[in-house]
């Protein structure tokens, strides 16, 4: 079902007889959304590259000079940018394993007859298609430590979620994976509702522990399923910019997208901030790769 | 799931059904709070312990579409009499409606960043689907070199952060004059949500049999006619399930906006958050300002629920 029915190029077809060939067709189709993303995504960008080998500042009319690998040299000799890294990398894997723990426990619970479990999804659902930048904006209100819900309603008296420098990634990375978890359990349960029911018939009848049947029948075949999810939030996880961003201003919390947004935007180190993105740009293709590669690997079953 | 026999099985389906409804209750509790504060009276949307009954009011609202300034002076008691009902609530709060030389009510910022919004999603979604469409077609109906490689290349350019693509785009709108305008963002946003309408579109078109097609063919019709005709109706359904999904995404879209506007064309997402500076905001209008921004969405995630799976995954799991 998911190979695609091919039409065969055929000039002499008798569709093609008639008004236009679907040669014409085709590229008529297809041509234009190319030129558009070659056009604002991949010019722009080699637009940039050119900037990454200068010293250009936007906000000044000084011309740009070349300098070369400069930029790319002190920024990878610079040890704040790896601490930005590095914080991008604990951010990334508190919240991934966060959000695959809570997503896939709430996808076995719901994987059973539950009254309303149709609403109940959909109602689960919705933190994650709400506006980030919003939603999360309110947290700071949740996470106040003197009338925040959150400290009430967990006796935590005044303590502080978004001022303590050791707390303020994990409440970003907590208000993630409120957002997020949801989407962990809806590829979850879609993975868990496929898993062939005479498994787990053939598995009673052999008295296997429910033990042995999760991690033998269970965790193998929701793996796939299970891996595009992590994947794909890890992508987004390592660009998160909004959250962070609006919640604190801790430098604990300053992620790569932060970061750079920093320096291109307030410090107006522009031909820095280009070669900065590239960087940046190298390791999202590199995931995208993985994660693509997988994709196709999963249709294929 | 199997039939539960066992007495042990029923009580632990009884704790699994718990155990659902109290997460879903605490995933709930922090829109539930958004949702309560938009109608409290100011002095108790911070409240220790938190308010969570209290006699709901209007005032947040009155305040989200109105531009106020402090009470120098207290109205005279004719003046309070003469005022409308909206304007007696932002005098109770120690405030003033600001009016015109001709005495006309001046606006808040609120409704312009929320028509910027709906300007932008909306012509970015019409552009990003069409485009889309026909592009999804054409990858599912003909052979074409190097088809995976493009797909891919359409794949990835929605990949990239923002803000690496904000940097260049932000240089080259400065130049012609695209900074700060709705088109600036349209632009922007139909790109991001071009190749996620070509996945998702592709998906749906493959699923629409090639027979169909051929029938109509046959009949007569040329290929474009075949295509208006016979495909897009057939695509009626995916076609609005990816619409919504874009307009969410451009709806909700924060870094691009917060960098290439700042006012004439700022949408809502960037500025809700401008509102709270460093002093003491006043979050029942913000709320009020948030729950109208969320309606939209909240209202599409339930007509959307049955695609949500296919959506999420860029269509690469079907239900």
């Amino acid at each position: 079902m998911a190979t695609a029915v091919m039409t065969r190029l055929d000039p002499q077809s008798r569709a093609a007889a008639r008004g236009w060939s679907d040669l014409t067709i085709r590229n008529l189709f297809v041509i234009p959304t190319i030129l558009f993303l070659i056009v604002f995504n991949i010019f722009p960008l080699i637009y940039s590259l050119g900037y990454s080998f200068t010293d250009f500042r936007a906000s000044t009319n000084a011309p740009a000079n070349f300098v070369g690998l400069q930029n790319y040299r002190e920024l990878l000799n610079d040890p704040f940018i790896w601490s930005n890294f590095a914080i991008t990398a604990k951010y990334v894997i508190v919240s991934v394993v966060g959000q695959v723990i809570v997503g896939f426990g709430m996808a076995m619970l719901l994987n059973r007859d539950i009254p309303l479990k149709g609403l109940l999804t959909t109602l689960l659902l919705l933190p994650m298609m709400l506006s980030m930048a919003v939603v999360g904006l309110f947290w700071k209100l949740l996470y106040d430590p003197s009338f925040g819900i959150i400290n009430y309603a967990l006796g935590l008296g005044t303590f502080e979620w978004l001022s303590n420098p050791n707390m303020a990634l994990y409440a970003v990375a907590l208000t993630d994976i409120w957002m997020w978890s949801p989407f962990v359990m809806l590829l979850s349960l879609a993975g868990l509702s496929a898993v062939p029911k005479h498994l787990y018939e053939a598995a009673a009848i052999d008295r296997a522990g429910p033990l042995y049947t999760f991690f033998r029948i269970t965790l193998p075949l929701v793996a796939p399923i299970l891996m595009i999810a992590i994947i794909f939030r890890t992508m987004e996880a390592f660009k998160t910019f909004d959250l962070a961003y609006i919640l604190t201003s801790q430098p604990t919390t300053e992620l790569i997208s932060i970061r750079l947004y920093k320096m291109a935007f307030q410090e107006w180190q522009t031909g820095r901030s280009c070669a900065l993105a590239y960087i940046v740009l190298i390791m999202i293709l590199a995931i995208t790769n993985i994660y693509v590669k997988y994709l196709n690997k999963v249709k294929e079953r | 799931m199997a039939a539960v026999r066992t007495s042990g099985e029923v009580a632990l389906n009884r704790v699994a059904i718990a155990a659902v409804i109290v997460i879903t209750l605490v995933f709930l509790a922090p829109i539930y709070w958004i949702a309560s504060t938009a109608f409290k009276p100011r002095n108790l949307a911070t409240t220790i312990p938190p308010t969570v009954l209290f006699q709901p009011e209007v005032s947040p609202w009155v305040k989200l579409f109105t531009k106020r300034s402090q009470l120098r002076t207290q109205p005279t008691p004719e003046e309070y009499e003469a005022a409308p009902w909206w304007e007696r609530i932002v005098f109770d709060g120690g405030e003033k409606v600001v009016r015109d030389g001709r005495g006309n009510v001046q606006w808040s910022a609120y409704p312009d960043r929320f028509m910027n919004s709906l300007i932008v999603a909306i012509t970015s979604t019409v552009l990003a689907v069409g485009m889309g469409t026909f592009t999804a077609y054409g990858f599912s109906r003909f052979k074409m070199k190097g088809e995976a490689d493009l797909l891919f290349f359409i794949l990835s350019t929605r990949m990239l952060p923002p803000v690496v693509v904000a940097i260049p785009m932000f240089l080259m709108y400065r130049m012609v004059g695209l900074n700060d305008t709705h088109w600036g963002l349209i632009i922007l946003y139909t790109a991001f949500n071009l190749s996620f309408s070509v996945w998702l579109m592709k998906g749906f078109i493959d699923e629409i049999p090639k027979e169909y097609e051929e029938a109509a063919l046959v009949d007569g019709y040329t290929r474009m006619q075949a295509f208006f005709k016979v495909v897009l109706p057939e695509a009626a359904t995916g076609i609005a399930a990816t619409a919504v999904f874009c307009f969410i995404t451009a709806w909700n879209e924060y870094a691009f906006a917060l960098i290439m506007t700042n006012r004439r064309a700022q949408t809502a997402p960037p500025f809700i958050p401008s509102q709270v500076g460093s002093g003491l905001p006043d979050w029942t209008v913000i709320a009020a300002g948030t729950v109208l921004f969320l309606l939209p969405v909240a209202i599409f995630t339930f007509l959307l629920r049955n695609h949500l799976l296919r959506g999420m995954s860029f269509g690469a799991i079907r239900k």
